[in-house]
């Protein structure tokens, strides 16, 4: 069980190498900085609330591993200045079995997305915007 | 003495990232009204509390939170992680 939040990189491969080598199945999620559909998305600033949120990331695994029978779970969230198409976040779990691998990949993911104090702000050539928190978002907690 | 928080737009529009703060507030939504009596930029800040979350100690809470015992409070957009 693992959670890092940094500024810098992260590799996949090297961050996999020995997750989850007991269990019989691994689930992975990788989150990349989305350009804007007209693609003039030159950054995004992602601001985080230092005190708070590797306790809230903690939280959310611990909830995760009370639910699944996980056998290894890794969050990492970047922080700063991230190009079109760079790396933000990933998750892996693993498990004996697929359903609970993936469920729990899943429900990290949702409770990621608005309870971990992150903040984007894409920043264009024209300006500079936060991006609003998705109402569905809020909505997909519900189904846990 | 309590530190006070903000950020992303809240702390744009307040024009700090945090301070210190003597306050006499029973709950959040009292220090929210302190706040926003202050400057117009508190009040511009502060003016949708239904955009507006906050941790108490680094933990999510209701306005309805009471401060006592408090030593940092949080004022933030709904979060964007992910």
């Amino acid at each position: 069980m693992a959670v890092k939040v940094q500024a810098d990189n992260f590799d996949l491969a090297a961050e996999l190498k020995n997750f989850g080598r007991d269990a019989g199945a691994v689930v992975t999620f990788t989150g990349l900085v989305r350009n804007r559909p007209d693609g003039t998305l030159d950054h995004m600033l992602i601001e985080h609330y230092p005190a708070m949120t590797l306790s809230a990331l903690t939280e959310i695994e611990t909830q995760a591993c009370a639910r699944w029978a996980l056998t290894d779970t890794l969050i990492i969230h970047r922080y700063g200045e991230l190009r079109p198409g760079a790396q933000i976040m990933m998750v892996a779990t693993a498990s004996l079995h697929r359903a609970e691998a993936f469920a729990a990949a899943e429900f990290l993911m949702d409770y990621l997305k608005s309870r971990a104090p992150f903040w984007k702000k894409e920043v264009t050539s024209e300006g500079e915007s936060w991006v609003a928190a998705a109402d569905r978002d809020e909505e997909a907690l519900k189904r846990w | 003495m309590i530190d006070v928080l903000y950020f992303a737009w809240i702390r744009e529009r307040i024009g700090l990232p945090r301070e210190q703060i003597e306050s006499s507030a029973v709950t959040v939504a009292d220090l929210i009204e302190e706040l926003k009596l202050r400057e117009d930029r508190y009040a511009f800040a502060f003016s949708d509390l239904a955009a507006i979350r906050v941790a108490v100690d680094q933990t999510l809470v209701d306005v309805t939170m009471p401060l006592k015992g408090a030593r940092e409070v949080a004022f933030f957009p709904p979060m964007t992680g992910g």
